[in-house]
């Protein structure tokens, strides 16, 4: 891989706080390595402004491998960047130009309130889970054999291709309505595939959607947004089972 | 006589663990209200121990920084989890995967304890499974399985390149259970920042509301420190940005003993290093060894001329190709343990035979195209085609190896720009995992009573070398099953405490001690970032504590480190306020303490005059260059008691290693 440096304009969304007004503030970068990740652009940023006695710009990021689900960021108007199947932390520079003007923004959605400049809070995503993405069965360990209930193969890696969602939060984000269809219907998926989540399937579906409502994210019209920005390629399939699950669960009541 | 008493229960090896539970007190389903637990960490250990504990019937705060639970670092462990069920029917048992890990670690882990985690490992596939975890099944609807390093057999399970993320979510859905039912308070963007003492018994700790920089005091009749490993004192490691090893530093700080330190595991197979602005390192799963073959070029100009671009690796032939650990090990070839493995690709690379052109030609191949061939042949037999062309087999070899490690593949190209499907991939060493950590008895007890340490953030099982894909067997072992016995042995004796207040001077002093060192950052008039002096502690680490180690860069180690603890403190510039979000805060109170554990990295080291495992001292090696053991006089936990700042002042304590029923030998993988 042949690495060079690039120079480059940055527009960044700065906020104090959650009540305090926020603006983009414009930001000049040089000497930024191709090879670099977007995240090790910011950080390299950051140092800058440290290095000015300023203040550093905060941002969501962890695990930098694509995995935990915590960096988020909108970049030139799309979830993620410009790259697609992958999030902010994969992103590379070299999908950018010598001179470009990059924008970023925070997560936009009425359920992410913004915390401080590019961070928001995703809890709402926790709390949709705590209200029914579970199996109910205690951690004893003295379960049935893990080979007692054969499980299709096709069946388990469609429950695990669900499964692989990270939670990042692009799919609302790029969401038109802001609504979280495709985080839900994935958990609601990966257990409706599995004898193991079947049990209680029907009170999942109707407890996961109904704290889904409550969280204040919008209803789902089918723009198909969701599933191209996804890091992970979560499918739009997971949106249509839980629509019949949630069906079946109300019909059956 | 040492202070240091493991609690090892008598008997034979196997009954050990039965017995022991058979005696543990217990604390019935009323009482349990009434007394309050806190765990640290929401990794496997930690969200498997707040989930069991709230489900017991306790009272259960759990804290991490992230933002959520589920995005603990356990959620990027790829390869898999080591279980002894013997499902392939090849010769695997207990015993062998209790041998295979003390073995791997090279005789310094205590038998009893990784007896018992051998005898859970069948017990959390179980639990996963009931949990909805989906593993990578066979075409006949059971579980699949592959072979991890410094084994013969397949125990490994597996859920593609992202066995930790689904085991992980699997833990945090039970734990969001019990948050849901009221049972567990989770309190994510938090962070310890001490731990409280009352008497000599933990009663609670001391965290950052992270959002809003309030100090908050919570009391707890127990707490349960699972807060993960250390490798980021390396700066550079596979592990997340925010990992570190403040919460077990802090319980050290209070008086907890840290054991061996300087056992270290550095991954043989990441992406190598591109430059300085660099911030992490990514691993490539260990489970690619079970179809990758490791090579350099036989001759030295022809990884000169890769290096300058000249050539490509698909033109060197067959035979001008070094598989090293084949030829080094024909025994376990490709999968022998991480510590051989990443010695002997620096072998080859300080000999001048690296082909990734960086500044210090450090890589070597991991390369697929044999595995293509012979599983794309396969796939076309198994389709009725006996005679496929070789186009079709590729292609087919190719779908192959994308359903098994396709994300792995994804994220390669990702961050090099290259398809390792066409071209091999370059890999160099990395650190990866921390074996040393808080000292703990066989009840996962610190030295201090009622505070308990799990998972990676302990020293307890896996001596010095981790084997692939027993780290979160451990977490979960730690969480699931061993915790809620032994805890709940220790709570037998405070039904009748009560309430404990966080009014009181214990929890008055330790925040003020807090507040102290914040303020002493914010009105430093520093002038240069925390990350400058991260870099700098991460270099001396590298090069002196690194995959060789010898006294006289080790005692310049420990001199280079203090001198960096008194520039950090003077010339650290953290922006912003306290009373905010402020990550670079955040960062400047963890790497405090990453530069002191750093020293005592360094000291540990020195004192250990030997090699084993992980820990390679140039000194201590064979004439073929494998690690020279000394039992006589190193067959010990070493456990450092914390004397200040200045980590020369620690007291070293010893806990003799006693192997009754494995005979204590060479490692051998040849």
């Amino acid at each position: 891989m042949a690495s060079k440096f690039i120079n480059i304009n940055l527009k960044i969304w700065r906020q104090k706080n959650a009540n305090a007004k926020g603006s983009l503030e414009s930001y000049k970068l040089d000497k930024v390595s191709t090879d670099s990740s977007f995240l090790e652009m910011l950080d390299q940023l950051n140092e800058q402004l440290i290095n000015d006695q300023k203040e550093s710009i905060a941002f969501d990021h962890d695990c930098r491998e694509g995995i935990c689900g915590m960096c988020s960021l909108y970049i030139n108007g799309r979830a993620h960047g410009p790259d697609t199947g992958t999030t902010t932390c994969q992103l590379h520079m070299r999908k950018f130009n010598d001179g470009d003007t990059i924008y970023v923004e925070p997560w936009r959605s009425r359920a992410f309130p913004i915390i401080k400049d590019l961070v928001v809070d995703r809890s709402a995503f926790d709390r949709i889970q705590q209200a029914g993405g579970f199996v109910s069965v205690n951690t004893s360990g003295r379960t049935m054999d893990a080979n007692a209930i054969p499980i299709p193969k096709a069946d388990a890696d469609k429950a695990f291709e669900a499964a692989a969602c990270i939670g990042c939060g692009a799919c609302v984000a790029t969401c038109k309505n802001g609504s979280a269809m495709l985080f839900v219907g994935a958990k609601v998926s990966q257990y409706a595939l599995l004898p193991q989540g079947k049990v209680e399937a029907k009170e999942r579906v109707v407890n996961m959607v109904r704290q889904m409502d409550e969280e204040g994210f919008g209803n789902c019209t089918n723009t198909g947004a969701c599933e191209i920005e996804c890091p992970k390629g979560i499918s739009l399939e997971n949106i249509a089972r839980m629509n019949r699950e949630f069906l079946f669960a109300a019909a059956k009541g | 006589m040492s202070i240091l008493d493991s609690k090892i229960p008598a008997g034979h090896i196997s009954d050990k663990w039965t017995d022991h539970k058979n005696h543990l007190k217990l604390v019935a389903p009323n009482n349990r209200p009434k007394i309050d637990v806190i765990v640290v960490g929401t990794g496997l250990a930690g969200a498997s121990a707040a989930a069991s504990f709230g489900e017991m019937g306790y009272n259960v705060k759990a804290f991490c920084f992230q933002d959520s639970p589920r995005r603990a670092h356990s959620i990027a462990a790829q390869g898999g989890i080591n279980a002894a069920k013997n499902y392939q029917n090849d010769g695997d048992s207990v015993y062998r995967l209790f041998y295979d890990t003390i073995k791997g670690g090279d005789y310094r882990a205590r038998e009893a304890n990784v007896h018992r985690l051998a005898e859970v490992s069948g017990n959390i596939i179980d639990q996963c499974v009931a949990q909805g975890v989906p593993f990578a099944r066979e075409y006949g609807g059971l579980l699949d399985n592959r072979s991890f390093g410094g084994t013969q057999v397949q125990r490994t399970f597996y859920a593609a390149g992202q066995t930790g993320q689904q085991l992980l979510l699997g833990a945090y859905s039970a734990l969001s259970r019990q948050i849901g039912l009221g049972r567990v308070k989770m309190y994510h963007r938090h962070e310890m920042l001490d731990l409280v003492t009352v008497d000599g018994k933990a009663r609670g700790i001391i965290a950052r509301n992270l959002v809003t920089g309030e100090l908050e005091r919570h009391a707890a009749h127990a707490v349960i420190i699972a807060s993960g490993g250390y490798g980021n004192v390396y700066f550079l490691s596979t592990n997340a940005m925010g990992s570190n090893v403040s919460a077990a530093w802090k319980v050290h700080k209070r008086g907890a003993l840290f054991s061996n330190p300087c056992f270290v595991q550095i991954h043989p197979t990441c992406v190598p290093v591109h430059g300085t602005n660099q911030a992490k390192l990514t691993l490539m799963s260990e489970s690619l060894r079970n179809s990758g073959r490791i090579w350099v070029p036989m001759k030295k100009e022809d990884a000169e001329a890769i290096r300058e671009g000249r050539l490509k690796p698909t033109q060197i032939a067959e035979e001008d190709r070094d598989y090293f650990l084949e030829r080094r090990y024909p025994a376990f070839g490709n999968l022998v343990p991480r510590d051989v493995a990443s010695r002997a690709a620096k072998e080859r690379c300080d000999a001048g035979y690296g082909i990734e052109a960086n500044d210090t030609n450090e890589g070597v191949y991991l390369d697929f195209a044999t595995e293509i061939k012979s599983k794309g042949r396969q796939a076309a037999f198994a389709q009725g085609d006996h005679n496929p062309s070789e186009e079709k087999i590729i292609s087919m070899g190719k779908k192959w190896i994308e359903e098994k490690y396709g994300n792995l593949f994804q994220m390669y190209e990702k961050i090099t720009d290259d398809n390792p499907y066409e071209t091999p991939m370059k890999i160099y060493p990395a650190v990866h995992y921390t074996m040393g950590g808080v000292w703990v008895d066989y009840n996962l007890q610190s030295t201090i009573k009622g505070c308990f340490v799990a998972g990676e953030a302990n020293f307890s099982d896996h001596g010095a070398n981790r084997l692939g894909a027993s780290a979160l067997m451990q977490g979960l072992s730690d969480g699931y099953f061993v915790l809620p016995y032994t805890v709940s042995d220790y709570l037998a004796d405070e039904i009748r405490t009560g309430k404990i207040s966080t009014d009181t001077p214990e929890f008055e002093a330790a925040e003020n001690e807090v507040k102290n060192s914040i303020e002493k950052f914010m009105s430093n008039k520093g002038t240069k970032s925390v990350d400058f002096f991260h870099k700098r502690l991460g270099l001396i680490m590298w090069n002196k504590v690194g995959m060789g180690r010898n006294e006289q860069g080790l005692k310049e180690a420990i001199e280079e480190i203090g001198t960096l603890r008194d520039e950090f403190y003077q010339d650290v510039f953290v922006p912003g306020d306290s009373n905010e979000m402020n990550p670079e805060l955040e960062k400047a109170m963890r790497v405090a303490d990453l530069i002191e554990l750093g020293q005592l990295m360094a000291v540990d080291a020195l004192n250990r005059n030997e090699s084993c495992g992980g820990h390679f001292r140039e000194e201590y090696q064979d004439a073929e260059g494998e690690t020279l053991r000394d039992d006589e006089n190193f067959k010990y936990v070493a456990a450092w008691e914390y004397k200040g700042m200045d980590a020369k002042n620690s007291v070293l304590h010893k806990e003799d290693l006693n192997y009754e029923f494995i005979k204590i030998a060479a490692r051998n993988y040849k």
